[in-house]
C-alpha cells in the first residue's frame, strides 16, 4: 500500500505532468491561459487573489529550498530564534494562502458573472487547494517543526525519487495522516497540471525580464526576401 | 536610417456622420462571438463626450500609454516591474461595467406570449449572465451629446479650460460636437507590446499591423491597461486578448478594411507610410509634449527621395510598396498638406491613425439668433469665435498645441475660399489671395486637397500595395473551409481552456 502510494503515485502523477504539460503547451497552445476574471469582477478578487497567490508563491518557494539545500536550512535553524522566526513566517503565509482560497471560493460561489465562466475543473483545482493548505496548516501545527525536519527527512525521500532509486521507509513509518495527505496531494496537483489552469503558472512571463520592450516579427526574412537567386523553385512555403 | 512600412490611415473628421455604419462592419465581421460582444474594435464617438470605455482618455484613472521619465519613455500603468509586481491583479484593469454590460432581447416572447391586454415585450437580457438586466449604458450611450450633463461635461479634455469657457460651449445656441471614429492605431512605438509579459503581441515587420498571437497571450491582461485608446479588449470567455487587426486577411488579398469599405461618408483613407525604425524611441522620448506632433511627423521619410528609396530597397521593401508609399492619401493628408493631426500625441504611442479635425460645427455659429455658416468679414473670424474652443480640439489633436490646430484650420479654411471663388465666385479675390498666401497654399494644391476630399475615388483613398505572396499567410487559404474556427493563424475551434 505505501509502495502504492509513495512510489507507484509519483511517478505516474509526474509522467502524467511531463507528457501532458508539453503536449498542451505545444498542440493546445490557444487553451492554455491563466483564465482570469478579473474582468467581470474586480474588486472582491483584490484581496483574495493577492493573498492566495503571494501565500502559495512564498511556500512554494520555501519547500523548494529545504529540497535543494537542506543543510543550509538546518544550519540555519541551529538557533531557535531562527527556528522560530522561520516556522512563523511559513506559517502567516499558510494561513494567507488559506484566507484567499476561502475567499476566492466564496467569490465563485457567489458572484454570477463569475459562476458562468467557472468550469468543473474549476472545483476539481479549489478543492485539491484546499486539500494541500489545510493538511500543510495541520502539519506545521502539529508536527513542529516542519522546517527542521522536512530537511532531514522530507528531502531524502523526494530526493529518492529523483534519482529513481525511491526509499520510502522513512514516509511509510510516519504517524501522521495529516502529512501522508500532504504528500499524496502534492503529487496529484502535479499530476492534474495538464488538465487544469494550473498550467498557468508553467507560463509565468519569467522572459519578461529580460526581452526588449518592443516586439517585431517578419514573416519572412526581410532582406533576402526579392532577391532573385534566394527564389527557392519549386519549394512550398510553410504558411501555406 | 532603418526604413519600414507602415499601413496608415487618415479619418476626416468634416465628412464623418456618426452613422456607426463602420462599428457594424467589424462587428459583423470579427466580433459576433461569445465574450466578445462587448469589444468595438471601431467604435464612433461624440465629442464632446467620455467616449467608450468610459473616459477612456483619462490616464489617471486608466494609466495607459507612456510618460516621459527623464530622457526616456516608461509604461505609466505597466512594464517589467509594474506589470510582475500587479500580475495576480492589475490594479488598474478596466472592468466589464467600464464599457457596458452586452445584452440581447427576448424576440422569442414575442411569439409565445399568451394571449392578453398587454402587448408582448421583448426584454433585454444580458449576453453574459442571460439573465433579465435594465439597460444601464451602452458603446454609444452618449451619442449626439445624449445626457450631456453627465457625460460631455466629464469630458477630460475640458481639463484645462475654465469653468466659464466649458459654460459658453453648453449654451443651448451654441451647443456643438464632432463624430470621432476610432480603431488600432497600430502604433510605431505601441504599449500594448511592450507591456505584454508573454510576449503574445507584436507589430508585423512587413505592414507595421500590431497583433495578439492568441495562442500566446495568457491573459496577464497588460495589454488592456497599457493601450491608453483602451483598443485591446479582453475576451472574458475565452481568456485571451483580443484586438483590431486592421482586416489583415483583406489589406493581403488587396481589399481595404470592412469598416473601411463600408463608410458611408467616405471619411477613411488608407495608405502605405515609410517610417525610419532607428528614430522612434527619440521621436517617442520628445521633450515637450507641443513638439509631439511635429516630431512624430519628422520620423515620416520622403517616398521621392533617391536616398529613402535605396535604403527602403536595402530593407527589403518592394519598388510597388514604395511606389504605394508615393500614391499614398495618408501621405499627402499628414506630410505634404499638413492637414492631418494624430489623436492624443501626448500618450506618446506614436498612433498611425490620423485625423483631419472638422471644421464644419466650428466655424458655423449663431449671432443674433441668425444661424450663420462662416464669417465673410474677418478673413479668419470664425476661427476666433469657433464654438469648439481651440484648446479643446489642442488638447484631442497636438497635446495641447493650439497654433498647430489654427493652422490646420485656417488651411482648411483656404481650401474653402478658393473652391466658393472657383465655383461661385462671390468671394473677393484679394480675400481668397490672403487666405492662401498665409497658408502657403497655392491654387493647385488647393483643388488637389478638394479633389481628395470630396471627389476621391475608392483607389484614390485606398492605396494597399499589391500583395506579395511571399509575405502573406492567408491569402492561399479558402477561409470559408474554416468559417467558426478561431480563424487566422491557427485553426481551432474557439473553445475556452480548462
Amino acid at each position: 500500500m505505501n509502495y502504492l502510494l509513495f512510489v507507484v503515485f509519483p511517478y505516474t502523477c509526474l509522467a502524467i505532468f511531463l507528457i501532458g504539460s508539453i503536449y498542451r503547451y505545444n498542440k493546445k497552445a490557444f487553451t492554455v491561459s491563466s483564465l482570469s476574471s478579473e474582468f467581470l469582477e474586480g474588486k472582491k478578487l483584490f484581496l483574495a487573489s493577492q493573498l492566495f497567490h503571494w501565500g502559495l508563491l512564498v511556500l512554494f518557494f520555501g519547500h523548494l529550498i529545504g529540497f535543494l539545500f537542506p543543510k543550509s536550512v538546518m544550519a540555519w535553524n541551529g538557533q531557535p530564534v531562527r527556528l522560530l522566526i522561520l516556522e512563523i513566517t511559513a506559517f502567516v503565509f499558510g494561513l494567507s494562502a488559506f484566507f484567499g482560497i476561502i475567499l476566492l471560493v466564496y467569490r465563485r460561489l457567489t458572484d454570477r458573472r463569475v459562476q458562468i465562466v467557472t468550469t468543473k475543473m474549476d472545483f476539481v483545482v479549489l478543492a485539491i487547494l484546499l486539500i494541500q493548505i489545510i493538511s500543510g496548516l495541520l502539519v506545521a501545527y502539529t508536527n513542529r517543526w516542519g522546517s527542521a525536519w522536512f530537511a532531514a527527512f522530507l528531502t531524502p525521500y523526494l530526493r529518492s525519487i529523483f534519482v529513481f532509486n525511491p526509499q520510502i521507509d522513512a514516509i511509510a513509518s510516519v504517524n501522521s495522516l495529516s502529512l501522508k495527505i500532504h504528500v499524496i496531494s502534492a503529487f496529484s496537483i502535479i499530476g492534474i497540471i495538464p488538465f487544469t489552469r494550473f498550467m498557468h503558472f508553467l507560463v509565468y512571463p519569467l522572459d519578461y525580464t529580460w526581452r526588449s520592450y518592443q516586439v517585431v516579427y517578419w514573416n519572412w526574412n526581410r532582406k533576402n526576401i526579392r532577391v532573385s537567386r534566394a527564389h527557392r523553385e519549386g519549394q512550398k512555403s510553410t504558411n501555406n | 536610417m532603418d526604413v519600414r512600412s507602415q499601413v496608415s490611415m487618415v479619418f476626416h473628421l468634416d465628412k464623418c456622420i456618426g452613422c456607426h455604419t463602420c462599428s457594424i462592419a467589424c462587428k459583423n465581421v470579427w466580433t459576433d462571438r461569445k465574450g466578445a460582444e462587448y469589444m468595438w474594435w471601431n467604435n464612433v464617438e461624440t465629442k464632446p463626450g467620455t467616449g467608450y470605455p468610459t473616459k477612456w482618455e483619462d490616464q489617471d484613472i486608466y494609466k495607459g500609454g507612456w510618460e516621459k521619465n527623464g530622457d526616456s519613455v516608461s509604461l505609466k500603468g505597466a512594464g517589467k516591474l509594474k506589470g510582475l509586481k500587479n500580475i495576480f491583479h492589475n490594479p488598474h484593469l478596466p472592468v466589464l461595467d467600464d464599457y457596458y454590460e452586452p445584452w440581447t432581447y427576448k424576440y422569442q416572447d414575442l411569439f409565445t406570449a399568451p394571449e392578453g391586454d398587454d402587448q408582448p415585450t421583448a426584454r433585454p437580457v444580458s449576453l453574459v449572465t442571460g439573465e433579465h438586466i435594465d439597460v444601464k449604458s451602452g458603446p454609444n450611450w452618449d451619442d449626439d451629446l445624449g445626457g450631456s450633463q453627465d457625460y460631455a461635461r466629464q469630458d477630460v479634455n475640458f481639463k484645462d479650460l475654465s469653468p466659464s469657457e466649458q459654460e459658453v460651449m453648453f449654451q443651448l445656441e451654441r451647443m456643438t460636437f464632432f463624430y470621432l471614429p476610432r480603431i488600432c492605431n497600430h502604433c510605431l512605438n505601441p504599449a500594448c507590446v511592450a507591456a505584454c509579459p508573454s510576449g503574445a503581441i507584436y507589430k508585423r515587420g512587413e505592414d507595421g499591423v500590431v497583433l495578439i498571437n492568441q495562442q500566446v497571450c495568457r491573459a496577464w491582461r497588460m495589454c488592456v491597461t497599457a493601450c491608453p485608446y483602451k483598443k485591446s479588449y479582453y475576451n472574458w470567455h475565452t481568456g485571451k486578448s483580443e484586438k483590431c487587426i486592421l482586416c489583415y486577411p483583406r489589406l493581403e488579398s488587396g481589399q481595404a478594411p470592412a469598416c473601411m469599405h463600408q463608410c458611408v461618408g467616405r471619411i477613411r483613407y488608407l495608405g502605405v507610410m515609410l517610417y525610419d525604425a532607428d528614430r522612434i524611441h527619440e521621436v517617442a522620448s520628445t521633450k515637450n509634449d507641443a513638439d509631439l506632433v511635429d516630431a512624430q511627423l519628422g520620423i515620416y521619410l520622403d517616398p521621392f527621395d533617391p536616398e529613402v528609396i535605396r535604403e527602403a530597397q536595402k530593407n527589403g521593401i518592394a519598388m510597388s510598396t514604395i511606389e504605394a508609399a508615393q500614391k499614398s492619401p495618408v501621405y499627402k493628408f499628414v506630410k505634404v498638406w499638413k492637414l492631418a493631426l494624430p489623436l492624443h500625441p501626448e500618450f506618446r504611442t506614436l498612433p498611425n491613425l490620423f485625423y483631419v479635425p472638422a471644421l464644419m460645427p466650428g466655424m458655423a455659429s449663431v449671432q443674433d439668433g441668425i444661424y450663420k455658416e462662416t464669417n465673410k468679414q474677418f478673413l479668419w473670424g470664425g476661427i476666433e469665435t469657433n464654438r469648439l474652443p481651440i484648446k479643446y480640439l489642442s488638447n484631442l489633436f497636438t497635446a495641447g498645441n493650439q497654433n498647430k490646430i489654427v493652422e490646420v484650420l485656417k488651411r482648411l479654411m483656404a481650401v474653402r475660399w478658393h473652391r466658393r471663388q472657383t465655383t461661385v465666385g462671390d468671394v473677393e479675390q484679394e480675400i481668397v489671395d490672403t487666405a492662401m498666401q498665409e497658408v502657403n497654399l497655392g491654387a493647385e494644391t488647393a483643388d488637389a486637397i478638394f479633389r481628395l476630399t470630396a471627389l476621391a475615388t475608392f483607389d484614390e483613398r485606398f492605396v494597399i500595395p499589391p500583395a506579395h505572396r511571399e509575405e502573406s499567410i492567408e491569402m492561399l487559404e479558402n477561409t470559408a473551409d474554416v468559417k467558426g474556427n478561431t480563424g487566422f493563424g491557427f485553426k481551432e475551434k474557439p473553445e475556452r481552456g480548462w
